[in-house]
């Protein structure tokens, strides 16, 4: 008996009891669709962490003005500046734990080349920045320090930036117009994509801080010394919260703050701060598996159960099939094959309804829940190893049946 | 619960040559099955030898006894034991599956199987929509679909009526005369009748083997016949 031919015989005694196939599934296809939902979910979070992460360099913090009340943000467009340039430097110059500190400053604007225009966001920071936040040149270089110093006008453009205005030129060495002031581009940094949010990181144009701050309008309230924020990248992972602190230990001093007295400044782990949601994504990810297990063992009993029952009602159709000439092992593989194919049934109704779920999960709660084929892979393994093992002790009774005895079984 | 040895069949010696019609009569439990269920491989003797076609498979496992059955005989039963929910066609592909015929091989000898039984129409009916004699004939076909060399019917007449056992019988006696064995199990003297020989249990013994005229036929049939043997 070939394996096609268990399969088929499998399917028409399966059809001969539509009803109670399709009951004995349903433990089968909520395991099924929890095990789909599950790897969606944990994968989901995890990729959207891994891309935060990218997006913001690794162990990075990112010191900004004004003050922090208990997680939310408080200072609206009038509260006081007071991060500097010194400030930046001090904390590299200072903390241990600190390998950069970048001051930034930021601005909008139109870029313009040829007949094609965009309008982007611009960073004046300076090479250090790149390096904090893990960009890396792709064609051309980096700022130097002669330039940085000079208010030079040379842009780094991001990938989308090419895409928009010079598709198909060599980027470097172009002029480009940034609020009209023409700008030399010396480099293009390589793509990191988009993050699970839909922001395009590649959609940049960096600058020196000194010639944003000079020729730029970066708002009136970061003139002179002042700057937007510091991105501050920590010599290693395990070094975080050491250099979270270091840092207000800095500024703190620099800004003569008194114990007691609020901060006018805050410190932001983002990193930290996506971690955090994305373990609650991971709890729901633990109960889906949880309820994936135990749907899993439920319906295979319920498997087992049903072919039990099946056994003893087909013992004569078991002794005519050894009668006709079926060996011990042709009824196991049949029985193992209709437990199996039980189980695939659920487990294909588990997919599409676990993929449906994803996908409703991902609009309406707003995970970005990832659906793989690789996931109903597993799933369809799962439901077709429950079958195997929950079939096999009723297969195995099947066909150690006594012919004779079987074919007078009323 | 007590635990007594019966024995089924006691003593019994017999030589069934192929091409041969027999017929075994007796009371009921003579051991008129379990003689069937030996000679079909079913069971094997607690002592003594069954050869069969020269080999003894009296000593054989469970999965060799039922690749034998897949190539030498085919059963017919008393209450047809046809698969509820598999058609006509279907049920007599059945054994095809086990012995291994590809999916185009299995269709057509089961189409000729059920012609020869004179079922060609009813091919895609299922065992509800066929009379008791027409699932009788499904089983035949069934029996007959591996060309086996002997065909074992247990009172294959006896849950139908007279008119449609005599065409059932009428059939088994074209199959032998097409050179299968046919033998079977009757408490019906007028079914008996067809079969050339006739053997008489009583209490698992062989009481009377005796060559009989056919039905219809002017004479006795004595002669014994040649070809492989079976004993
Ligand atoms: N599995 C078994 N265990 C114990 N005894 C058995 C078993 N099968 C049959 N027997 C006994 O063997 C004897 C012969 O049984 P068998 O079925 O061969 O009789 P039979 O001639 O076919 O009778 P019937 O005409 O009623 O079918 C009986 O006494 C029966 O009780
Ligand atoms: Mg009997």
């Amino acid at each position: 008996m070939t394996f096609s031919d268990c399969l088929l015989s499998a399917a028409a005694s399966l059809r001969s009891n539509k009803l109670r196939t399709a009951l004995t599934t349903l433990g089968i296809i909520i395991g099924v669709a929890a095990v789909i939902a599950m790897v969606g979910v944990g994968k989901g979070a995890e990729r959207r962490i891994d891309e935060a992460i990218q997006g913001l360099g690794e162990n990075v913090l990112f010191v900004r003005n004004g003050t922090s009340v208990s997680g939310g943000v408080r200072g609206g467009s009038n509260s006081k500046v007071s991060l500097t340039k010194a400030d930046a430097a001090a904390i590299e110059r200072q903390a241990s734990a600190i390998a950069i500190a970048a001051p930034t400053v930021r601005t909008t604007g139109q870029v313009v080349s040829g007949n094609s225009n965009w309008f982007t966001t611009v960073y004046g920071v300076g090479d250090a920045y790149l390096r904090a936040r893990d960009w890396t040149i792709g064609e051309g270089r980096t700022f130097n320090p002669q330039e940085e110093r000079a208010a030079a006008k040379v842009a780094i453009i991001g990938e989308t930036i090419v895409e928009q205005l010079l598709p198909g030129q060599n980027p470097i060495g172009n002029i480009i117009r940034i609020e009209r002031i023409p700008f030399r581009v010396i480099g293009v940094t390589r793509p990191k994509g988009e993050s699970s949010w839909g922001r395009d990181h590649d959609d940049v144009v960096f600058v020196p801080i000194s010639t944003a701050k000079s020729r730029m309008n970066v708002g009136e309230r970061f003139r002179g010394r002042f700057v937007r924020d510091i991105t501050v990248k920590a010599r290693s992972a395990d070094l975080l919260d050491a250099a979270e602190e270091q840092v207000m230990e800095v500024l703190r001093q620099r800004h003569r703050i008194r114990p007691g007295q609020p901060d006018d400044f805050y410190v932001r782990n983002i990193a930290q701060y996506l971690e955090a949601r994305a373990k609650s994504e991971r709890t729901m990810s633990m109960l889906l598996a949880a309820v994936a297990g135990i749907s899993l063992i439920v319906g295979g009993i319920g498997i087992m159960n049903i072919m039990l029952v099946s056994v003893t009602e087909r013992t004569r159709e078991i002794g005519l099939r050894m009668a006709v000439g079926a060996t011990g092992r042709d009824i196991l593989l049949q029985f193992v094959a209709e437990a199996v194919a039980v189980s695939l049934i659920g487990g294909l109704v588990g997919v599409i309804l676990g993929f449906g779920g994803s996908l409703a999960a991902a609009g309406i709660a707003g995970w970005p829940v990832i659906t793989s084929p690789f996931s109903a892979v597993v799933a369809m393994g799962f439901a077709a190893l429950v079958g195997v093992f929950f079939g096999y002790y009723p297969a195995l009774k099947a066909s150690r049946l006594d012919p004779i005895e079987a074919l007078r079984h009323e | 619960m007590g635990s007594q040895v019966v024995h089924a069949l006691k003593e019994l010696t017999v030589d069934i040559t192929h091409g041969e019609f027999v017929a075994i009569m007796g009371p009921s439990g003579s051991g008129k099955s379990t003689c069937m269920h030996v000679l079909g491989c079913l069971d094997t003797p607690t002592s003594g030898e069954y050869q069969l076609d020269g080999e003894d498979v009296s000593r054989l496992g469970r999965d060799d006894l039922a690749r034998i059955r897949r190539h030498k005989v085919g059963f017919v039963f008393q209450a047809f034991n046809l698969m509820a929910g598999a058609t006509a066609q279907a049920n007599v592909e059945l054994p095809l599956l086990y012995s291994g015929e590809p999916r185009v091989e299995r269709a057509e000898k089961a189409a000729r199987a059920l012609d020869a039984v004179g079922l060609a129409d009813r091919r895609h009916h299922l065992p509800t929509q066929l009379s008791g004699g027409e699932m009788q004939r499904v089983a035949i076909a069934r029996a007959i679909v591996n060309d086996p060399g002997i065909v074992l019917a247990d009172e294959p007449t006896g849950a139908l009526d007279s008119v449609t056992g005599g065409e059932i019988m009428a059939l088994l006696d074209d199959l032998n005369g097409r050179g299968m064995t046919v033998i079977l199990v009757t408490h019906e003297r007028d079914v008996a009748r067809y079969a050339r020989r006739v053997l008489t249990f009583r209490d698992g013994r062989l009481i009377t083997d005796e060559a009989q005229g056919r039905a219809g036929d002017a004479v006795t049939v004595n002669a014994p016949e040649s070809g492989p043997s079976l004993e």
